[in-house]
């Protein structure tokens, strides 16, 4: 790989592209959240730990400080975390000194308003979806914003930075509002809500490229590690309670990296010995495979995964 | 194509290469109709500058909606990403796709080119610096007589493109390789296009002829079309201006936010967040509040990272004041040798967005900057005939429709023209019972 100095990506420097760059978005992302806390009544933040959640919180630290955020952070809690992400969760919320608010998927599962056929493995990516719908419902949110990203996959490449959802939670894509200049319209009606997307133009390596200038920090298993995996079907499976070996296959020890953190029973991290950000960033910049290809083994059930997720409901 | 070793190559290139001459984003929409080369075209953009990735390629290879035959990748499921687009084959809404070059960064708004969807091309138009108006030279119509006609969606596009002041206009006849490459035919379809073009009022006009299926003048030149001696379409864009590269517009701030901190003490905070529209703000500068009236000057420009000493365009700052002024969200910071126009009487051109027609008996929403009034149309001047260009009076306007309109409204606007800037003269009409934004409005200040 390239050193840092001759590769153009790393360069952040003062009048470089990617500073301006970053400058930019950083500035758009900032103005979208200020309109979203102008507009909405009862705006909440979605943080799952993350990286970019992790991106978002910055964002609002630059929008409102030294004032308090003007919306708690939300983190809808499928129950099949990886620890160190949770743990992680929890110190970062303390260190802003902002307010979180769980909702739990295994809450909705005891209600029964979540069925699983299978309770302790299935994945519970899409159940979130349903979570998430009751905790807007029950702190009456009417928007909230989210870290998804257009250049993440086809059906987000398509969404609206305000996107408006109905009062069943679910996004049209067929008859989305015309978002004209930055003039967002915020207008709903009780029930109905907006999901709010302050870094749709960034892409994974503009991320990495903020991350390594604001030197956030991460939860480690975002950098290069030792883990158990079983290879399947071109991905490579974290050997977990919840996702054993199916017979006949190996368990192999690898060093990896995840590149997306989400429910453990659906996220997969990538061959990769990139230990530090400037090596994160160098590998993305020559990367064939897309973030969500790489990673995601429930985007690939079918042609249109998440497009059917997101009209039900999902973030 | 041959596939990721291309895009690898690439990868490289744009790695050893030194940055140099970097002049920041660009954002472009690509208009034209259904089956003129569009998705091809912003394909191979993709594809040559590794914006395509290999599991991508993948997809659409085994995708169910493929409209090419054999092995053929289908390079418009790039950008169709929805599943009612797959299978009906066409763009219904706005795809935003990202690349980047070491000179410059781009973010692509494939727009549709159904006349149905127009409201989304505006939507993408509205954010652009540049416009791609693919031109299929199989489909213009070459007369013996010299003329040429031009399509309707040709002309529907450009116009949207005049009306919402899009910077550059990229004129690429696409296509090349069915005419044999022939350079007359290309002159003509040029002329023709610079005659319309001209009548609209656009300026900036930069024709190039190229093949998107067979990459000729994309990015790279190939050998087909000695001929022809311009750019490339990548080097185009990497070349043009966009607007925020001067700051010598007067300056502009619609307060988004008040901040208020330590309320209780007799020093308190009080800070005005919001981001530089236009021109440029410095320390001690003199503004004016719009619409008040009262002046104050600039005691301090805070960020996260620090105190500024001045902020440009694009940057989202909070002011602080040096004295007590009642301001609040919607009004305007502006410099006060220069300001804003205060209108109660709104002349603007708009294009309506929605189903349901115009009703001017109706009282809609406007949002203007950070500003929402009540707002009522008053009058249709004109109904602007897109093949035509003609302008005929009107009573009523209904979806897609183009007009000259007069608007009052409840509490005094301070704007400018929409030609002068676009943040502080352009505004939304939202429905008050709906909710659903019905126009995008360009103000006229004569």
């Amino acid at each position: 790989m390239n050193t840092a100095v001759e590769n153009p990506f790393l360069n952040t420097a003062k009048g470089s592209v990617n500073e301006r760059h970053l400058d930019w978005l950083e500035s758009e992302a900032i103005h979208i959240m200020r309109e979203v806390a102008a507009e909405c009544t009862n705006p909440a933040l979605l943080f799952s730990g993350g990286k970019d959640s992790i991106v978002l919180l910055r964002i609002a630290e630059k929008a409102f400080r030294p004032g308090k955020f003007p919306f708690p952070l939300v983190h809808i809690d499928t129950g099949h975390n990886f620890p160190e992400v949770i743990a992680f969760r929890d110190k970062r919320v303390a260190e802003l000194g902002e307010k979180l608010i769980v909702g739990s998927v295994e809450d909705s599962i005891k209600r029964g308003t979540v069925r699983l056929r299978n309770p302790q493995t299935d994945s519970r990516n899409a159940a979130q979806a349903v979570t998430l719908l009751e905790t807007i419902a029950e702190y009456k949110f009417d928007a909230c914003i989210g870290g998804a990203r257009r250049d993440e996959e086809k059906a987000r490449a398509k969404e609206r930075i305000f996107s408006f959802r109905d009062e069943f939670g679910q996004w049209n894509p067929k008859a989305q509002r015309p978002e004209l200049w930055d003039l967002y319209n915020t207008r709903v009606h009780p029930g109905e809500n907006m999901r709010v997307f302050p870094i749709s133009n960034w892409t994974e390596l503009d991320v990495w490229q903020y991350i390594a200038r604001e030197k956030l920090t991460l939860p480690q298993i975002y950098f290069a590690h030792e883990r158990q995996v079983i290879p399947r079907n071109g991905l490579l499976v974290p050997l977990t309670d919840l996702t054993p070996p199916k017979e006949g296959e190996t368990v192999e020890t690898r060093v990896v990296r995840f590149r997306t953190v989400g429910d453990i029973s659906c996220t997969c991290p990538v061959a990769s010995d990139a230990a530090d950000v400037d090596a994160i960033i160098a590998e993305t910049a020559v990367t064939q495979i897309t973030e969500r290809g790489a990673t995601r083994m429930d985007d690939q059930t079918s042609e249109a995964s998440m497009e059917k997720r997101k009209k039900e409901g999902y973030f | 194509m041959s596939g990721n070793v291309t895009a690898a190559v690439v990868a490289e290139q744009n790695l050893s290469n030194a940055v140099s001459s970097e002049r920041g984003l660009l954002r472009f929409i690509t208009a034209g109709s259904v089956d003129d080369g569009k998705s091809t075209l912003i394909g191979r953009l993709l594809f040559d500058s590794k914006g395509i990735f290999a599991d991508q390629l993948d997809a659409i290879s085994r995708a169910r909606h493929k409209r090419t035959v054999g092995d053929t990748i289908d390079l418009s499921l790039l950008t169709d990403g929805l599943e009612a687009e797959r299978e009906q084959g066409i763009t219904i809404d706005v795809a935003y796709r990202y690349f980047a070059t070491p000179k410059r960064k781009f973010i692509i708004a494939d727009t549709p080119g159904h006349e149905q969807y127009t409201r989304n091309m505006v939507t993408g138009a509205s954010t652009a610096d540049a416009v791609i108006i693919l031109i299929d030279v199989s489909k213009v119509k070459l007369n013996d007589d010299g003329s040429v006609e031009l399509l309707t969606q040709t002309k529907r596009h450009s116009t949207i493109a005049h009306l919402l002041r899009i910077e550059h206009v990229i004129v690429a006849v696409n296509k090349m390789d069915l005419v044999n490459y022939d350079q007359v035919v290309y002159d003509r379809i040029v002329n023709a296009y610079q005659q319309f073009a001209q009548q609209l009022g656009l300026t900036d006009i930069r024709p190039i002829p190229l093949s998107a299926l067979a990459g000729d003048n994309v990015v790279e030149r190939g050998d087909k079309m000695p001929w022809y001696s311009g750019p490339t379409l990548i080097e185009l864009l990497e070349s043009l201006s966009v607007y925020d590269e001067s700051h010598d517009e007067p300056f502009r701030f619609p307060v988004q936010l008040v901040a208020r901190h330590n309320g209780h003490e007799a020093n308190d905070f009080r800070g005005y967040m919001g981001r530089v529209e236009a021109g440029k703000v410095s320390k001690g500068d003199k503004l004016v509040v719009q619409p008040g009236g009262q002046s104050a000057t600039v005691k301090d420009i805070l960020t996260l990272d620090g105190s500024l000493d001045s902020a440009v365009v694009g940057q989202s700052v909070t002011v602080l004041l040096d004295e007590y002024v009642d301001i609040s969200r919607g009004d305007m910071l502006a410099a006060a040798d220069r300001p804003a126009t205060l209108l109660k009487t709104v002349d603007a051109e708009i294009c309506w967005l929605s189903e349901e027609p115009l009703d001017m008996r109706r009282k809609y929403w406007l949002k203007h900057t950070t500003k929402q009034v009540a707002a009522r149309v008053t009058k249709i001047d004109t109904l602007l005939d897109i093949n035509t260009q003609e302008r005929r009076a009107a009573d009523a306007l209904k979806l897609n429709d183009i007009a000259t309109v007069s608007i009052n409204v409840q509490q005094a606007l301070a704007a400018d023209a929409y030609d002068a800037s676009r943040s502080t003269g352009a505004f939304i009409l939202i429905d008050e019972v709906t909710h659903q934004t019905v126009a995008a409005g360009m103000i006229r200040i004569d």
